[in-house]
């Protein structure tokens, strides 16, 4: 069981002890150009090489790990602050028309992918970071409000619970006391696989302009610059790329890992 | 049947009339007037007035959303601030590249998909069923529009096989379905990644089943038990997803787009942006969320129709 969890929380660790330490040192000076030393392959004085302003591309990627794991962090903290309470309001409303609209606006808001949201909020308020947080905090939405749902759903007819409607707890409190606790695990794994594709959508969103802008270094961005270079300089599109499929693979297995030490039950079905 | 589909078929149109509510009220309070962004920073406010007219801006809001929407169900998308083209026809153009992109890569998938995960289950727990798992592992991980560069360099770059990008038109046929190739491999892997893990998964469950033991016992090998009469049993999971990717398929495909410089949906979406061409965006994301809804309606109906108890309980 630990040979997905212990490669996925080291893989994990290292991205994140990166971005933590981007911000007291990096290899290089990400804000510095110089032109002279543009597109060097990887040496020992550039580990990962140049890109085509000279600048270190180790560096670049630790700083812009800052970006990918800020977006994906508090586009799951939107999914959870607002996707959970839903759901569990849902599924204590159930056979009321409220759980009805729940579910129904959460299909509405599931026919917006990301990039649509991230489409239609850069109409209005220009690209920036803080368009991919949202974008990708709102489709988080209905993943969690589902997921939540269905899961406190099974819960409610359940003795523990019956015995604590007989104590006289009101919905609300049985939600937050006794549902909230015994689907944790599963929002935690949930999480782990939300916060993975949110470092994807955040590179895509930036590759095609809608996340972040200049000079904040991200992956997408890095990626997007390095495409017309691919030919003469391959290396400047291979490193962020790898630095993000690294990421993702961690975040992967690391959601894989814990799902197994968390619900044993769930290991059989794994998909 | 019947009144399961018409039920599915009101909520179908209740979706829409809210999404296209809200796509409508966004771009609404979107800030800058396309009027005075068309005419430039020296524009007479007079002349600005008059453009607003001529394009509709100065009416009431309401009578605005009920032309838009009611425009959109027959067909007449508006006209575009920029172009001054009807927004309809320039949709139309993007979509014979946009549209047959998705379809290409979501048979891609699929293809890839079927034997990898059948094969997989065939082979539960060894060595074949790790290797194809470690692959679908990577295959989620794998940005597609950072794949799609890897496809250029070495296939484009290297091998020549294919150009870097650009599209022929449909004038010539066999240049275009080669044109959209390697676009389509690249949003094609990561779907049939996540496609052969949900098949696997769902073929190991129906493993256990009676019936599966019973063509065993009769002498079926267990890749010939799962492929005669375990495929179809597991095929609700599956429609699912494949359902839910061919979303993910055209909305994937505006970033692939930008990749291979194809002139589809996205390079019409990205420049309407740029140019505050509001009535291209509304028109186009309301048809993504169309296309979206329509899947999964369409997605709905199938399931019925292949498990018959999901009519009564809906």
């Amino acid at each position: 069981m630990t040979f997905r969890l212990l490669p996925g929380a080291v893989l994990t660790a290292i991205v994140v002890l990166a971005a933590l330490i981007s911000y007291v040192w990096t290899p290089g000076d990400v804000a510095s150009v110089d032109i002279a030393a543009k597109l060097q392959s990887p040496s020992a004085a550039h580990w990962l090489g140049t890109d085509q302003l000279g600048r270190d591309i180790l560096s670049m990627i630790m700083v812009g790990a800052r970006t990918s794991i800020a977006v994906a962090l508090v586009a799951v903290g939107i999914g959870m602050g607002v996707g959970v309470p839903l759901g569990l309001a849902a599924a204590a409303l159930r056979d009321t028309w409220l759980d009805d609209v729940i579910m129904r606006g959460n299909d509405l808001v599931f026919a917006f992918p990301s990039l649509v949201i991230a489409i239609l909020i850069t109409a209005i308020a220009g690209p920036g970071a803080l368009n991919a947080i949202i974008a990708i905090g709102i489709f988080n939405i209905p993943v969690f409000a589902r997921l939540t749902r269905g899961a406190a759903l099974s819960l409610w007819s359940r003795d523990f619970i019956l015995a604590a409607r007989m104590a006289g707890k009101g919905a609300p409190r049985i939600s937050a006391e006794h549902i909230l606790p015994n689907i944790a695990n599963l929002l935690i794994v949930q999480g782990t696989i939300q916060f993975s594709l949110g470092i994807l959508a955040e590179a895509g969103l930036s590759y095609v302009g809608l996340g972040a802008q200049p000079p904040v270094p991200s992956w997408g961005r890095m990626l997007a610059e390095a495409q017309t270079l691919v030919s003469i300089a391959p290396h400047v599109a291979l490193m962020p790329g790898l630095a993000i499929v690294l990421t993702v693979l961690g975040l992967n297995l690391l959601g894989d890992g814990l799902r197994d030490v968390l619900d044993p039950r769930l290991r059989a079905v794994r998909t | 049947m019947l009144t399961y589909a018409l039920r599915r078929l009101v909520s179908l149109a209740l979706s829409l009339a809210v999404a296209s509510l809200v796509i409508f009220l966004v771009v609404e309070v979107a800030p800058g007037d396309p009027a005075a962004y068309m005419l430039g920073t020296g524009a007479q406010p007079d002349t600005i007035e008059a453009l607003r007219s001529e394009l509709g801006l100065d009416q009431p809001r309401l009578e605005r959303y009920l032309s838009w929407a009611g425009g959109m169900l027959t067909g007449d998308f508006g006209t575009s601030y920029t172009y001054r083209a009807p927004v309809a026809q320039m949709v139309a153009d993007r979509l014979w590249v946009s549209l047959p992109l998705a379809l290409y890569a979501l048979a891609l998938s699929t293809l890839l998909a079927f034997p990898a995960g059948l094969y997989a289950a065939a082979r539960r727990g060894r060595a074949g069923d790790v290797a194809v798992m470690g692959a679908t592992q990577l295959g989620i991980a794998i940005p597609n529009f950072w794949f799609a560069m890897l496809l250029v360099l070495l296939f484009a770059i290297n091998l020549g096989w294919f150009g870097a990008g650009g599209f022929p038109g449909w004038e010539q046929p066999l240049a275009a379905i080669k044109a959209l190739t390697l676009p389509a491999v690249a949003l094609a892997l990561p779907q049939a990644a996540i496609l052969a893990r949900v098949l696997r998964s769902a073929l190991i469950d129906i493993l256990g089943e009676d019936f599966i033991r019973t063509a065993r016992a009769k002498g079926l090998t267990r890749f010939e038990a799962l492929w005669r009469h375990g495929l179809r049993n597991a095929l609700i999971p599956v429609l699912t997803i494949v359902g839910l990717q061919f979303s993910f398929l055209l909305a994937g495909a505006i970033i692939i787009e930008q990749v291979f410089f194809l002139p589809g949906l996205g390079r019409l979406i990205f420049q309407a942006i740029s140019q505050r061409d509001l009535i291209v965006v509304e028109s186009v994301v309301m048809l993504l969320v169309f296309a979206v809804i329509l899947v999964t309606f369409l997605t709905d109906l199938a399931y019925a129709w292949v498990d018959p108890r999901l009519r009564r309980r809906a």
